[in-house]
This record gives C-alpha cells, structure tokens and sequence, in this order.
C-alpha cells in the first residue's frame, strides 16, 4: 500500500516537472482538436477586422433579409445587419465572459477548497456553504437578480457567473485536498518546518494542476453557456455584440420561421463549438487525472481501431 | 438514522437560504416595486391603491425589515404566496402555478429521470466493451453534445421538425389552443405530441453528461480488485456488470445527478421558453418580462424545493445502495 503512494506521488512530481500536460495533449486527438478551436476563436476575438470589412456590425447599414452571397457570407438580418460580422464581433464578448467568469471562479474554488481542507478552518462551515450554493438553482436566482439589477451590463453578468459557478469547483478541490492531506511528501514538508503558504502552492497545488485546469474549463463552460441563455431571454444589454445577443435578435423576429434560419444557426452553432472545444479539452485532462480512461492501447485487435478515433 | 437526520438538517439549511437571499435581494437593489407597478400601469392607479396592492404581496416599507421578513417566511410556508403583480393582475399566485406546475413535472422530470436512467445504462454498456465499437463512436459524439446550449437544440429541433417539414410536429404551446381538456385518446395524444420536441431536446442535451461520467465511473470500478474477485470465482457476465461493478460505479453517479440537478432546471427553464410550453419556467420568463415579484418569489421557492426533493431521494438511494452510508452516517 505504501509503496503505491509513493509511485503515484512520485508520478506526480514528474508532471510537475511540465512533461504530463503536454505529453497528454499530443496524445489526444481530441484536445489537439479543442485547442485549435479555441486557438481560432482567440484570433477572432482579438482581431475581428481581419475576418470582415463591416466596421460597425450592430449598425442597420445593408438591405434586409438576403440570402447568402459573395458580399454577405450569411446574408444579412431582418434589421439589415450582415451577419458573419455580427458573428465575428459577437466573438469577443462571448469568449471573454467564459475566460475572465471561469478564471474567477476557479480562483474561488480554489480558495473555498484549500481552505476549508488544509487550513484546519471551519470546514464543516465551509463546506456546508458550498453544498448551499451548489444546490440553489442558480439560474432562476440570476435571472431574478438581473431583472432587480435593471439593464445588465457586462460586469453584473461577470459577477452573477462568478458567485453561481464557484460551488462545483470547491467541491472538488475540497475533497481532492482532503486526500493529499496525509501523504508522504506533505506531511515530510511539515516535518521540514516549511511555512504552510509554501506547502500549499509550492508541494501541494502543483500536483492538482490537471483537476484544476479541468475545474476552469467546467466554469467557462458553464458561463459561456449560462451567459448565452440570459442573453438569448433578453437579459443581456441588446446593444452589445456578442452571441447570445443575435440569438435574442434573431427570436424575437421570428428568424426561424421567416426563412432566415442562419440568423439563429449560426451563433449557436458558435457556442457550441467553443463549448466543445473546452470539453474536448477537458477530455485529455481527465485522462491525465485518471489514467484508467487513457485510451485502451494493448488490445491486439482493435489497436489500430482505436488510434483512429 | 443519524443520516438522516443530518440530511434533513441539509435540506432545512439550504431552504432557508434560498428563502433569505429570496428575500433580501429585492431589497437592497436599486428599483423598487412601487415603481415598477407604476410604470407598468402607466400612473392610471392611484399611489394608495399601488401600495395597497403591493401590501398583499407583503411590501410594507414602513415597517420594521424583521417583521418584514418574519411574516415573508410564515407566508411562504402556508402556500399564501400573494396575488400576482404581471400580465394576470389579481390572480392568486398558487393558481397560476397550480396550473403549470403539473406540466413541469410531466415534460422536465420524467425527462431528466429517463435521460438519467438511459445515459448510465449506455454509459454501463460502453465502459463494459471497452475499446469496441460503441465505445470508440459514443465518447466523443457526447462530448459534443453535453455542450451544447439547451435552448439552441430546441431552436434547432423546430427547425427541422416543424418548420422545414410544415408542422410536422408542432413547436409551442402544451396542446392545440382550440382543444377542451378532457380524458380522451385525442387530447391525449395531442399532449404527448406537444411533448415530443421539448422533451427530445433536454434529453439530447442533457444524457451525455450521464453516459460520460458513469463510463468514466464503471472503468475505474472495473479495475477493482473485487471485480476480479467475481471473475475467478466463475461468476457470469452479467452477474458481475450489474451487481459488482455497476451498483458501485451507480454511487458518484448518484450523487452527481443531485449535484447537476440546477443545470437540468437552467435548461428547461429556457427549453419552456422556446417552447412556449406553459410550465414554471415559463411562467418564470412571464414574471420576469412584467416585474411580478411575487410570482417570481413563489417559482423561486419551488425550485429550490424540487431540487432538494430530488437531493434527498438520491440521498435515500445512495444509502440504499451502499451499506457503508448507513453505518457510518457520512459520506
């Protein structure tokens, strides 16, 4: 028994060492495929102009309703926008609510779990507040909290996301915590006299970077899709440029059953993909973080079967 | 007992927070309902009669916030939830959500129990022929579709089921408006063919995170030393996936279904949004468009409840199933 603890925390030090997440990306098909789709993403986002010569998307500047030509990739909205530039404009806010709302969650989960595992504070406080939160349907919540805030702009979406999204993430933390508490080469840090600031970021959060890259893209996941269903309901600002904002657009003229159904396709298509590459991404670390789900390579017969998935 | 007792102790606690926060957020945001009842009745009620009628909703703003709140909790409780504010003015809370709360139940839970149910069984069957033909198509398709937006595949099922196909399936409403209720065949019929799409959509969008984390589950079970137990003593097949292996890989299962409970309600909130299928969520949708704050109040409360219903049933389950809960009394 000992010396299993010793192979998986010695296994663990090595992918410290920076070899177990890329090594782990090459060899997933699938997260090489999420990071391409997100690398694209990011290019759009940063640089819209390159992807289009329409400089003001939400201006009503073209003729309405046509099909998709040369000029107008996917035809242009009842309002006479074009659409591809709506949808290349739209990118930027999308993918910044899923970063920057991710990226403050998991810091909060991060904070809730380590905390209440390792600091010996109160954790059954803790805890209690995170299964509270986690249980609370968030949506309704936000969707009530949006209406009492008036017109949400982006930064009462930021927050609403990051107050409801944090819970899942501390969970797990928590419990992952709970069990490198008593391992061998926390407890000889102890014995070492290491202050526990050091223990936690220098011995003990290094070996979780896979769970916790995991817990970052559940939340941005999960704020990317949230987001889109209070915008697409009308809570968002309707003058912003992001996806869910055409989404509303394109329901409340009907887009669907006036003939223009690349009004609405279109941005939920791009959702979902950003959504799938974050999933797809999280694919190859839950295989690092269990290396049971690795991909089945002794099997004679079906090796090469499954190589090609 | 103690579990239960603990658990009990859970559901207590969060009920009541969801109760408090319910109640504080109105209150300390900018807008008041005053204002809004204004506005919306476009200044044709006098400001006594306005107050009155918020009165009933419990929005007394001379009075001491404790009281307030004291009284707000007891109302809750004993179902005297006010008289809606929105586009039914004067109607009783509880009958609006009477009505739609039996459509709720139908559509979004029988759906996520059955999209529960069926994503463990095809996830049990695919980390079962591990490395086979199932198990090489089904991972990544949902993975695809567990991120998909909930409310996009309903646009999308309308698309091509109604619309390109004429209405073949209709898109809106929980039966054809022109229709009586009554116990028939017909409307019968009519009900479960409004239900199709909607339902088709939670569960497209909702079973892949079930089939993928059982998979996940019942692979690690699988390497288990008493898995390997049951084979060397000759066991069948079956006896061993089901009884040694699934029932354990069932557990975090279990639990993560309580967990994912609110994502199902997000979603269906807005499935009953595309839909137009009068349920909670929808009447949710209608609150919010009209500031009716003490039907958004009332459907804020059920859905915490229903959540935790559901939380204490996967609670019960989970100790029936495993024997180390009832002892020990902690997970």
């Amino acid at each position: 028994m000992t010396g299993l603890l010793v192979d998986t925390s010695g296994r663990a030090v090595t992918r410290r060492r920076g070899s177990g997440l890329t090594a782990a990306i090459r060899r997933s098909r699938k997260a090489q495929v999420g990071l391409v789709i997100l690398l694209v993403f990011c290019i759009v986002a940063v640089v819209p102009g390159l992807f289009t010569s329409v400089r003001h998307p939400n201006a009503l500047q073209f003729t309405p309703r046509l099909g998709p030509s040369g000029e107008h990739w996917l035809g242009t909205t009842s309002l006479g926008q074009d659409i591809w530039a709506q949808l290349v404009y739209g990118t930027r806010q999308s993918l910044v609510i899923a970063v920057v709302a991710g990226l403050f969650a998991t810091v909060l989960s991060v904070l809730v779990g380590v905390t209440a595992a390792y600091l010996g504070l109160p954790d059954d406080v803790l805890s209690m507040i995170t299964s509270v939160f986690l249980v609370i349907p968030t949506f309704p919540l936000i969707i009530i909290f949006a209406t009492y805030a008036g017109k949400s702009t982006l930064i009462v979406v930021l927050i609403v996301l990051v107050v409801t999204g944090w819970s899942y993430g501390a969970n797990q933390m928590r419990a992952q915590m709970l069990s490198l508490r008593n391992r061998e080469f926390l407890e000889s840090a102890r014995v070492r006299g290491e202050r526990r600031t050091y223990i936690i970021f220098a011995e003990a959060l290094p070996t979780m970077t896979s769970l916790i890259v995991a817990i970052f893209l559940g939340a941005a996941l999960y704020s990317l899709l949230t987001a889109a269903g209070l915008q697409f309901i009308g809570l968002g600002d309707p003058d912003s440029s992001s996806w869910g904002t055409m989404l509303y657009w394109s329901e409340s003229q009907s887009a669907l059953q006036t003939g223009m159904p690349l009004w609405s396709i279109a941005p939920g298509l791009c959702v979902a993909l950003l959504g799938v590459s974050f999933a797809l991404i999280n694919y190859a670390f839950d295989e690092i973080s269990n290396p049971a789900l690795r991909p089945v390579r002794r099997r004679h017969v079906k090796r090469a079967r499954v190589r090609n998935t | 007992m103690r579990y239960v007792v603990r658990r009990l102790g859970f559901f207590a606690l969060t009920l009541w927070v969801a109760l408090t926060l319910n109640f504080f957020i109105p209150r300390f945001m900018p807008g008041n309902p005053l204002d809004a009842l204004r506005a919306r009745t476009h200044d044709r009620l006098s400001p006594a009669a306005l107050e009155q009628m918020l009165t009933s909703y419990g929005f007394k703003p001379h009075q001491n916030i404790f009281v307030q709140y004291l009284e707000y909790l007891r109302n809750m409780f004993t179902g005297h939830w006010g008289i809606s504010i929105g586009a039914t003015l004067g109607e009783p809370v509880s009958t609006i959500v009477w009505q739609a709360l039996p459509w709720t139940l139908g559509l979004v839970g029988v759906t996520t129990v059955l999209a529960f149910l069926l994503g463990s069984l095809i996830g049990v069957v695919a980390a079962w022929r591990r490395g086979g033909r199932l198990d090489s198509v089904l991972p990544p398709v949902f993975v695809v579709t567990s991120a998909l937006p909930y409310f996009w595949v309903g646009l999308m099922l309308i698309l091509v089921f109604s619309v390109w196909t004429h209405g073949w399936l209709p898109s809106d409403f929980n039966y054809d408006p022109d229709l009586l209720p009554e116990f028939s065949l017909g409307f019968i019929e009519n009900v479960l063919k409004h239900a199709v799409l909607p339902a088709a959509t939670i569960l497209i969008a909702s079973i892949g995170a079930w089939i993928l984390t059982m998979r996940n589950n019942m692979i690690t079970t699988l390497a288990e030393d008493y898995v390997r137990m049951g084979r060397a003593k000759g066991l069948s097949n079956s006896r061993i996936m089901t009884d040694y292996a699934a029932r354990n890989a069932m557990l975090p299962n279990l639990s993560g279904f309580a967990m994912s409970l609110g994502f199902v309600i997000t979603g269906s909130i807005l499935v009953e949004y595309v839909f137009n299928y009068p349920g909670l969520g929808y009447q949710l949708y209608n609150a919010v468009q009209n500031t009716d704050y003490p039907l958004m109040q009332a459907l804020f409360m059920l859905f915490t409840v229903a959540v935790l219903v559901a939380l204490l049933v996967c609670d019960f389950a989970i100790a029936w199933l495993d024997p180390r809960v009832r002892a020990t009394g902690s997970r």
